[in-house]
C-alpha cells in the first residue's frame, strides 16, 4: 500500500514538474567539463553564460533554464549525458558537442525524441551528408571546409611543396584530405600520429623527417594540448625560418596565452584558416569579444564563438513562435532563415542545415596591448558550402 | 643526408627511452621490489610537471624549479605512502589496482582544482631553447640533449645506490624477504616509504623534463603509464637493469618505426596502403614486441636473479 502511495506521489510530482516546464525554455548544453580538454568546455560555458546575459535570460517571453552536462571527452559518457537531458530533464534543445565522435554517438538520442540538436563545434561528414536531419543545425562548419580553405591559402602563398602531420583518427584524416582536395603543389611527406588514450605528444622523429624532406612548408592539425606541444617542439627544433607553419584548429585563443607565457615566438606570423576571428568587423562580434574579454579577461576561442551563436540561434527560433515550444515546424523554419545577429556576420543555411559561409586566412599577431591573437588577412573561400550537402536528401 | 637523419632519429629514440626509464625505474622499485601495483605512478609524474611549472613561473628559473620540485615530489610520494599505500601491502594485486585507480581520479581532480583545467607551459631559458650541431647536418635541440644527459646521470646514481650502498642492500634484502629483514631490526616500513618517495621523485623528474616539450597537463601520466608497464614487463619485473635496457629498446623501436616504417612499406605495397598501414603498425610495434617477448620469455628479457 505504501508503495502505491509513493508511486502516486512521485507521479504527481513528475506531473507538476512537466506542467512547470512549459513556462520556461530548457536548453541542455553538452561539452567537456573534465579531463585535459575541460578548458575548451569552460570557454564554451563562459560564452553561453554571456549569451544568456546579453538576452536577459529570456526567449520568446519565457525564462531560460540552462543545464550544463559533461561528456568526459568520451562518446559513451556523452551519450549518457544526452539521454539524461532528453529523458529526465525533458529539455527542448540540446546544444554543444565539441567532438565528432561524441556527436555521432549522441545524435540519435536527441533526434529520435523529436528535439532540436544544435552542434556548436563538431561537423563530421555523416551529419552533413547521409545522416542529415531536419532537426539538426550547426553553428560551426563541416570538418572538411577549414582545411580546404588552407589548401587554397597555400596556393595563394606560392607554396610548392608541403609536409603534413595530423593525429590518426577520423577528423585528422578529414583535415589532411581537405587540404589535399585544394592544394595544387607536391606533398613530400605525411605523418599520422597516434591519438586517443595514449596520444603521441613527442614529435621529434616526425619533425626530423619533415626537415629532411626539404618541403617549403608544414601543415598540421593538432587540437587541444597536442597543439601546444607541437609548436614548442617546432620552435625548439629551430624550424621557424626554414619550414613555415600552417595550421587549422591548432592555434586558438586557448593555446595562445600559454604559448606566449612559454615564449614560443615561432608561432607569430604563422597562417591558419577559420570561419571567424576575434577581430572580424561585425557589430555583434565586436560586442561579443569586448564583453567576453571584460568578463573573463581572455580572448574568446572559436569554440566560444560557436557556443554563443548556438544560444542566439535558439533564441531566434523561440522568439519566432512567441515561446510556443510545441510549434516545432515554426521553430525549424525560423532557424533555417539564420536570422539572428551571428558573430560571423550574415550567413545562410544549406539544405543540410550546415552554414554556407566565408572562410578567412588569419595570421598570429600581437595586439596593441601585446597579447597574442589572430587577425584576418582576407577571404579565401566565399559563401562556401560543404561537399557533402549533395548527399543530404532534405 | 640519410645517415644524418638516421643518427638524429637514434638520438630521438634514446631520449624517449631515457624518459621511459625514469618512469619505469619508479615502477620497478614499487612493483618489482615492494610487490605493489601502482597505477597512480603516472599521477606523480604529472605532479612533478605541475610543481615544476608553477615554480618556474614563480621563480623565473627552470633549473631552480627542478631542484625545488624534486624534493617536493618526493615528499608528496612519501605522504601518499604513509596515508594510503601502506595499508594496501597486505592486500592482493586487484585491490592495489582498484585503490590506485581511485588515487588517479583523486589526484587528477586535485590538479584540476589547484591548477585549473588548462595545462601550464614551461618557459625555457634561451640557452636551452636553441639547437646544437653535433656533426655537419646533425642538428639537435639542446633540451633533448639535456634530457639524455640528466636521465643517464639519474640511471647511474640509481645503479650506485641500489648496488653499492647499505640502503640499496637493505632495499634488495627487504624485497627478497621482508619478514626476515624486519626480524634483524631494520625498520622496513620507513625503508619502503623512502623507496616509494624515491620512485615518486624519479617519475616527477621525468614529468619535469617532459613539461617543457609538451606541457604540464591533467591526465598526462595516464597517457604514458601503459607504455611504462610494457617496459617493465619486457625488461623483467623487478630488474633495474632490465627496465633500463627495455626502456631504451622501446624508445628506439617506437621512434625508428615512426620514422622509417612508411618508407619501408612503400617498397612492399601501394603508397596509399602504406600511408594507412604504417601509422597503425608503428603504433602497435611496442605491443607486438611485448607479445613476442611474453611468448618466448615470459619472465622478461633480464629477470632479476634472486626471484
Amino acid at each position: 500500500m505504501n508503495k502505491v502511495l509513493l508511486a502516486a506521489a512521485v507521479g504527481a510530482l513528475a506531473g507538476s514538474c512537466a506542467a512547470f516546464a512549459a513556462d520556461e525554455v530548457k536548453i541542455g548544453f553538452v561539452t567537456t567539463l573534465t579531463t585535459g580538454a575541460a578548458s575548451i568546455g569552460k570557454d564554451q560555458e563562459n560564452a553561453v553564460m554571456l549569451a544568456l546575459e546579453h538576452i536577459d535570460n529570456t526567449m520568446g517571453g519565457k525564462p531560460v533554464k540552462l543545464i550544463m552536462a559533461d561528456d568526459g571527452f568520451k562518446p559513451e559518457t556523452g551519450k549518457q549525458a544526452t539521454d539524461k537531458l532528453v529523458k529526465q530533464d525533458n529539455v527542448d534543445f540540446v546544444a554543444g558537442y565539441i567532438w565528432s565522435h561524441v556527436l555521432l554517438a549522441s545524435r540519435k538520442s536527441v533526434l529520435d525524441a523529436g528535439k532540436f540538436l544544435i552542434s556548436a563545434n563538431a561537423g563530421p561528414s555523416p551529419v552533413a551528408g547521409k545522416l542529415c536531419h531536419e532537426n539538426f543545425f550547426s553553428t560551426s562548419w563541416q570538418n572538411d571546409q577549414t582545411p580546404m580553405a588552407m589548401g587554397e591559402t597555400l596556393n595563394q602563398q606560392g607554396v610548392k611543396s608541403l609536409y603534413m602531420m595530423a593525429p590518426n583518427y577520423a577528423a585528422g584524416k578529414d583535415m589532411v584530405a581537405g587540404v589535399e582536395r585544394t592544394f595544387k603543389g607536391e606533398i613530400l611527406g605525411k605523418d599520422l600520429t597516434k591519438w586517443g588514450k595514449d596520444a603521441q605528444l613527442d614529435f621529434s622523429a616526425e619533425l626530423a623527417k619533415a626537415k629532411a624532406s626539404g618541403a617549403e612548408g608544414i601543415f598540421v592539425f593538432y587540437p587541444g594540448k597536442a597543439g601546444g606541444a607541437f609548436i614548442k617542439q617546432y620552435e625548439q627544433a629551430g624550424l621557424r625560418d626554414t619550414l613555415p607553419l600552417y595550421t587549422v584548429f591548432t592555434i586558438d585563443a586557448l593555446s595562445l596565452p600559454k604559448l606566449q607565457e612559454g615564449g614560443m615566438k615561432g608561432v607569430l606570423g604563422s597562417k591558419m584558416t577559420q570561419f571567424w576571428s576575434p577581430d572580424l568587423d561585425v557589430p555583434s562580434n565586436k560586442k561579443f569579444v569586448a564583453d567576453f574579454r571584460a568578463k573573463y579577461g581572455t580572448y574568446p576561442s572559436f569554440y566560444a564563438a560557436q557556443a554563443y551563436d548556438s544560444i542566439q540561434l535558439i533564441k531566434s527560433a523561440v522568439d519566432a513562435v512567441d515561446g510556443d515550444l510545441s510549434n516545432m515546424d515554426g521553430m525549424r523554419d525560423a532557424m533555417e532563415k539564420a536570422d539572428f545577429p551571428s558573430i560571423r556576420g550574415e550567413f545562410s543555411y544549406g539544405n543540410n542545415h550546415m552554414p554556407i559561409q566565408d572562410f578567412y586566412s588569419r595570421t598570429v599577431v600581437a595586439d596593441a596591448d601585446g597579447n597574442w591573437t589572430t587577425t584576418i588577412d582576407k577571404v579565401v573561400l566565399e559563401d562556401h558550402q560543404d561537399v557533402y550537402a549533395s548527399e543530404c536528401k532534405l | 643526408m640519410e645517415s644524418s637523419l638516421l643518427l638524429i632519429q637514434l638520438l630521438n629514440g634514446l631520449q624517449l627511452g631515457i624518459l621511459l626509464f625514469l618512469l619505469s625505474a619508479g615502477l620497478t622499485l614499487t612493483f618489482g621490489i615492494m610487490d605493489f601495483v601502482n597505477l597512480a605512478h603516472g599521477s606523480l609524474y604529472m605532479l612533478g610537471a605541475f610543481l615544476c611549472a608553477s615554480l618556474t613561473l614563480y621563480s623565473g628559473s627552470f633549473v631552480l624549479a627542478v631542484l625545488l620540485a624534486l624534493p617536493l615530489t618526493a615528499l608528496a610520494g612519501f605522504a601518499l605512502e604513509k596515508i594510503v599505500v601502506r595499508h594496501l601491502y597486505e592486500r592482493n594485486h586487484l585491490d592495489h589496482v582498484l585503490a590506485t585507480f581511485g588515487l588517479i581520479l583523486c589526484l587528477d581532480t586535485l590538479a584540476h582544482l589547484i591548477w585549473g583545467p588548462a595545462g601550464i607551459a614551461i618557459p625555457l631559458p634561451d640557452t636551452l631553447n636553441g639547437q646544437v650541431e653535433l656533426l655537419t647536418g646533425v642538428v639537435v635541440p639542446t633540451f633533448r640533449l639535456l634530457i639524455i644527459g640528466t636521465g643517464l646521470l639519474a640511471a647511474l646514481g640509481l645503479y650506485l645506490l641500489v648496488n653499492h650502498t647499505r640502503i640499496g642492500m637493505l632495499i634488495r634484502a627487504g624485497a627478497s624477504n621482508r619478514t626476515m629483514v624486519g626480524a634483524l631490526g631494520v625498520d622496513i616500513s620507513t625503508l619502503f616509504s623512502g623507496v616509494f618517495a624515491l620512485g615518486a621523485a624519479l617519475a616527477g623528474l621525468a614529468g619535469m623534463l617532459v613539461a617543457p616539450i609538451a606541457e604540464a597537463s591533467i591526465g598526462m601520466g595516464n597517457d604514458i603509464i601503459i607504455t611504462t608497464f610494457v617496459v617493465i614487463i619486457i625488461g623483467g619485473i623487478g630488474s633495474m637493469k632490465g627496465a633500463f635496457l627495455a626502456a631504451l629498446l622501446i624508445g628506439l623501436i617506437d621512434t625508428l618505426g615512426r620514422s622509417f616504417l612508411d618508407d619501408l612499406f612503400k617498397l612492399l605495397m601501394s603508397t596509399e596502403a602504406a600511408e594507412t598501414a604504417a601509422p597503425a603498425v608503428s603504433a602497435m610495434l611496442v605491443y607486438l614486441l611485448m607479445a613476442a617477448v611474453l611468448a618466448v620469455r615470459p619472465q622478461g628479457l633480464f629477470p632479476p636473479l634472486s626471484r
